[in-house]
């Protein structure tokens, strides 16, 4: 069949109306052709007879009536292969630095780049032989990318059963090389090269059985693992007024997860945040891997300023990458931040295309296409039985902070756990300040559940405490209150606030945690000998100061020793009994725990 | 062999529309009317339909008026000589100079790569202690002063403009007052910057368009001057008029309104102004310093809620003061370590005890009664808005930091204080006492 041709008929911002002479696929990727050497990529978003609707991903000042359109009968697709990893990528996953080196300070429009290096050499490792069957998605050999072993699959797009014909031995190829030859029934031979393409808006379905997401995803932010836990394949979302620490929380959980891979999609935010993790992950240092950040890290950067319709792509591309990983059974974890803009880039192609509008201009089909996103997170059991997942962490920016919006309000319908940040709490400076109230996760955690049911009552108490006694007063407020007060005010600043900067309070392990978690419980359930509300004060300042003090202790030093024992010694001097609900409770955690 | 076209088909608002062929979209066009010469820009194409945007607006067009199109897009002219000269919002001289056409150059350019940006690391010093002191501004920062109408803003970003420690200063006025207009030429050339300093100016009188152009044309010379090693600080004022422009041409335009009439992209319109702010590696910088007057003193307005996400913090003016409570500079964190060691300290510890008077003053205000340190907590409170918060005060880095020891010592015992000992025993006042620093330590 011949190409297809076009001419551009109309312009309104950067959604272009093309007359076309043949066949055209929605979603298909075209070339607007505004010079001899520059064209504009661009997508159909609608077809109407023999027009096209097409969104530019570039600025389309300067196109004119009748110039040429060349489409490519591609969707808009994601190139993967090994060297995905480490690199920093628009959200049409041009690699930046690349694009710096060519175009200088500013980013050129019309300017493509290869996503992947072609000279750069892999040690291939085959692992199936001549005359295995193989399907889209089965591994044919692996290359060392970094730590991983980054698996050479057959393309997943390969229709049906094959035959390995012809597999290179051990060896160093490029991308481009022919390593297998795949022969399907009809004896016709297929080339597999290490990398191939994927259309960024069809999810890869590539998988024996998707599971039920139960594992936690640790984080090292306790407020977090032990309050609101995230699973691995899990989908999370972080509402919050501008200020509240919405991409703080997310480079500090970029930073900290215990995961294989993570996928950083800055989507219409600051640029200069993404400089910050630009600049800082190359040198920081993985614990577990002992390699720096940034070979684990996989960075699509479409900030505010760049065009709106690549915005839009740029969530896709991260997910996509994503689920590449997913396919070779590791735990990846994608950090969009922020979805509404993402949104907001779908509600002005909308408002182009003159679609009705539904809540506050945003189209009718927002909260479907959010859901279509976020279930693209998950856990699955590959067809050689390793498990690979996907989780997904999404901030919005709700507009006024007001989370009844349409982003925030369609977001939660899908999400696991919401991390809801509060303006009071990042203004008293508490952070992270994701409110312990009003938050919520369906995800198991690493911390039995019914003691934290427990210190969940008291902050809830407590909080109806302060309320109260903002009215009546402090006189007007029994002494067991007053205590109950105190206990939630305790958990909260030794807690569920965290110093980010502490070199040992900013990151606390999973075992740290339980450790930890046992000695506040010990304190939240025990009667004290607090005869009035200024001995109650006091002590429990003390008490903080000592925790404090052992929340930046190194763990399992002898700093760490003494400083536990100096806040069990003042819980001695005044603990009289425990809660027997408290005892019940800790009984039943222990037997599960030796179960 | 520019075509002129004299079939105007639609005048709606500022916005007409011709039959022309060969156009391109942005292109510019020059409009000639029995009232004046107008420049217009393409804002939409439907084939041979071509859709303008008038910058003297539509007021006095008629059908058979002429359309020459100019085969380029909205340009400035970029050179030295632009400082110490006024512009209006087409580019035009509007302080009887001649006008300028040499060395041309685009307006509203490609963004900066976000891989070229740089670790922003030098403050930039104002003398206003409430921003030195408390919330830094750093070169290269984007920040808003958010403010009600009324408030003395202007004064304050012309007071900026004078004192901050930059090679140029670039004005971009939109919907400004024309008295306030006469306000910032007067106080610069009074203080004698004048000669540093470029005005791109869009009075409240002035056509509606040219209010949208004014920030564009502003930014385009700042990045040039910027990459020739000038550090350039932008002052935009007010950019809800701006925003507002953008509203009401979206509505004449037909688009559909997303919150409160704005257009859905009034966040990425915002945004692609304020990254303009960038420090070029081996080049100069540009920070920005806008203005965004919040209605009904209402911070979710979608103009100051979306501003605020774009910006790397701001300042609130209230009650002709910069307040410390809401205020924020983000980048604040870059410079302050480096440039006293007493710098965060205090700056925090003067903040938490300022914030503690603040309730002394409620609890005072329900009846309670005053306890000694509420009464030493009420005397801090007025001292330091007296000499800190005060828009009148003008005092560099160290002095104000030197004065903020002094007004500590003044009210109160240095254990009071809550900062750490170390500190205290080397900047405490000497006059005072500080032989209560080592008893306590001995203790």
């Amino acid at each position: 069949m011949a190409e297809t041709k076009g001419n551009v008929l109309g312009v309104n911002g950067n959604m272009v109306t093309v007359t076309v002479d043949g066949e055209v696929a929605l979603n298909e990727v075209g070339y607007i052709h505004i010079s001899d050497d520059t064209r504009l990529k661009s997508e159909v978003i609608r077809v109407q007879g023999n027009q096209a609707e097409m969104q530019v991903f570039e600025q389309t000042r300067g196109i004119g009536v009748g110039d040429t359109v060349s489409f490519t009968r591609e969707m808009l697709a994601v190139r993967v292969g090994p060297g995905l990893l480490g690199q920093v990528y628009d959200g049409l996953q041009n690699p930046l630095p690349q694009l710096a080196e060519r175009c200088g300070f500013f980013l050129d429009r019309g300017v493509y780049l290869d996503a992947l290096d072609h000279n750069a050499k892999w040690e291939f490792n085959p692992s199936v032989e001549e005359g295995a069957r193989v399907e889209a998605g089965d591994t044919l050999g692996t290359v060392q990318e970094g730590i991983f072993d980054h698996r050479i699959m057959v393309p997943f797009s390969v229709p049906g059963t094959m035959t390995v014909s012809t597999i290179k031995g051990v060896g160093s190829y490029t991308i481009d090389d022919t390593v297998a030859e795949l022969q399907d029934e009809h004896g016709k031979n297929h080339a597999c090269t290490m990398t191939f393409e994927w259309p960024v808006k069809r999810p890869i379905s590539l998988f024996e059985e998707r599971m039920k997401p139960d594992e936690p995803m640790i984080t090292k932010v306790r407020l977090l693992d032990t309050f609101f836990p995230v699973a691995r394949g899990g989908t999370y979302c972080i509402p919050g007024p501008f200020g509240a620490g919405k991409t703080v929380l997310q480079q500090i959980t970029s930073r900290h997860a215990e995961v294989d891979i993570v996928i950083i999609a800055a989507c219409g935010e600051r640029a200069g945040e993404v400089v910050e993790t630009l600049q800082e992950f190359p040198e920081l240092t993985d614990p577990r891997t002992g390699r720096t950040l940034m070979e684990r890290t996989v960075i699509i950067c479409n900030t505010s300023s760049m065009p709106v319709a690549a915005r839009e792509a740029s969530v896709y591309t991260a997910v996509t990458i994503a689920e590449y990983y997913r396919q070779m059974g590791l735990n990846v974890l994608l950090l969009a931040d922020s979805t509404s803009r993402w949104a907001q880039a779908m509600r002005e192609m909308s408002g182009r295309l003159e679609e009705i509008p539904g809540e506050e201009a945003f189209p009718a089909y927002l909260e479907s296409v959010i859901a279509s996103f976020y279930e693209r997170a998950g856990v699955v059991r590959l067809r050689d039985g390793s498990i690979g997942s996907v989780t997904i962490g999404g901030t919005v920016s709700p507009a006024g902070g007001n989370f009844e919006e349409p982003v925030t309000q369609a977001t939660l319908k899908v999400v696991g756990a919401f991390h809801g940040l509060s303006r009071e709490r990042s203004d008293a400076r508490k952070y992270p300040s994701i409110h312990p109230l009003e938050s919520w996760s369906k995800y198991p955690g690493a911390i039995d559940t019914g003691l934290v049911e427990y210190c969940r009552d008291i902050l809830r108490s407590g909080n109806e405490v302060d309320q109260m006694m903002k009215v009546v007063g402090e006189e007007g407020t029994s002494l067991e209150d007053y205590i109950t007060y105190q206990k939630s005010e305790f958990l909260d600043s030794v807690y569920l606030q965290q110093n980010s900067f502490d070199p040992v309070d900013g990151a606390v392990t999973v075992e740290r945690q339980r450790h930890v978690f046992r000695i506040v419980f010990d304190i939240l359930s025990a009667e004290l000998d607090l005869p009035n509300k200024d001995d109650a004060r006091v002590y429990f300042n003390q008490l903080r100061q000592r925790f404090l003090d052992y929340n930046g202790a190194e763990w399992d030093t002898e700093e760490f020793r003494s400083t536990e024992e100096d806040v069990v010694k003042l819980l001695g001097q005044k603990r009289t009994s425990t809660d027997p609900r408290a005892e019940e409770l800790r009984r039943q955690a222990d037997a599960g725990v030796g179960a | 062999m520019k075509k002129i076209y004299s079939q105007i088909q639609q005048i709606a608002g500022n916005v007409i529309t011709v039959r022309a062929e060969g156009v391109r979209y942005g292109e510019l066009a020059l409009v000639s009317s029995r009232h004046g010469r107008s420049l217009a820009e393409v804002i939409r194409l439907n084939g041979d339909e071509v859709s303008l945007q008038v910058y003297f607006g539509g007021r006095g067009i008629s059908t058979g008026d002429e359309v020459q199109f100019l085969g380029h897009p909205m340009q400035v002219s970029f050179s030295e000589n632009l400082m110490g000269r006024i512009f209006n919002g087409s580019g035009e001289p509007r302080d009887n100079g001649p006008a300028l056409e040499e060395e041309m150059i685009e307006i509203g350019g490609p963004s900066v790569n976000p891989s070229k940006r740089i670790l922003p690391s030098k403050m930039i010093r104002t003398g206003i202690p409430m921003i030195d002191v408390f919330n830094t501004l750093v070169e290269s920062q984007k920040l808003p002063i958010f403010s009600v109408s009324g408030e003395p803003y202007n004064q304050v970003l012309s007071r900026i403009a004078m004192q901050a420690e930059v090679d140029l200063i670039i004005l971009g006025g939109m919907g400004l007052k024309y008295d306030d207009f006469l306000y910032f030429r007067d106080q610069l050339q009074a203080g004698g910057a004048m000669d540093r300093t470029i005005f791109f100016v869009h009075t409240a009188s002035d056509p509606i368009v040219e209010c949208i152009m004014v920030p564009d044309m502003a930014l385009a010379v700042a990045e040039r001057f910027a990459l020739q090693g000038k550090r350039v600080l932008v002052l935009l004022t007010d950019m809800t008029n701006f925003a507002d422009s953008l509203k009401e041409i979206a509505i004449t335009m037909e688009q559909v309104p997303s919150n409160r009439g704005y257009p859905g992209d009034l966040y990425s319109q915002l945004a692609s102004r304020y990254e303009k702010a960038v420090d070029f590696q081996g080049a100069g910088s540009i920070t920005t310093l806008g203005v965004t007057t919040m209605p009904g003193d209402d911070v979710t307005h979608p103009v100051p809620d979306n501003t605020g996400y774009i910006t790397e913090g701001q300042y609130y003016l209230r009650n002709g003061r910069i307040e410390p409570f809401g205020s924020l500079s983000r980048l604040k964190q870059m410079v302050n370590k480096d440039t006293r060691e007493d710098h965060r300290a205090l700056m925090d510890g003067m903040i938490r005890l300022y914030a503690n008077s603040k309730e002394s003053v409620e609890k005072r205000s329900m009846g309670f009664r005053m306890s000694e340190w509420d009464n030493k907590l009420l005397k801090y409170g007025e001292i330091f808005e007296e000499r800190m918060m005060d828009l009148s005060v003008n005092r560099p880095l160290e002095e104000a930091l030197d004065v903020g020891w002094e007004i500590l010592a003044e009210c109160f015992e240095p254990d009071e204080t809550g900062l750490r000992s170390q500190l205290l025993s080397k900047f405490w006042p000497a006059n005072n006492d500080v032989g209560n620093i080592a008893g306590q330590e001995t203790a």
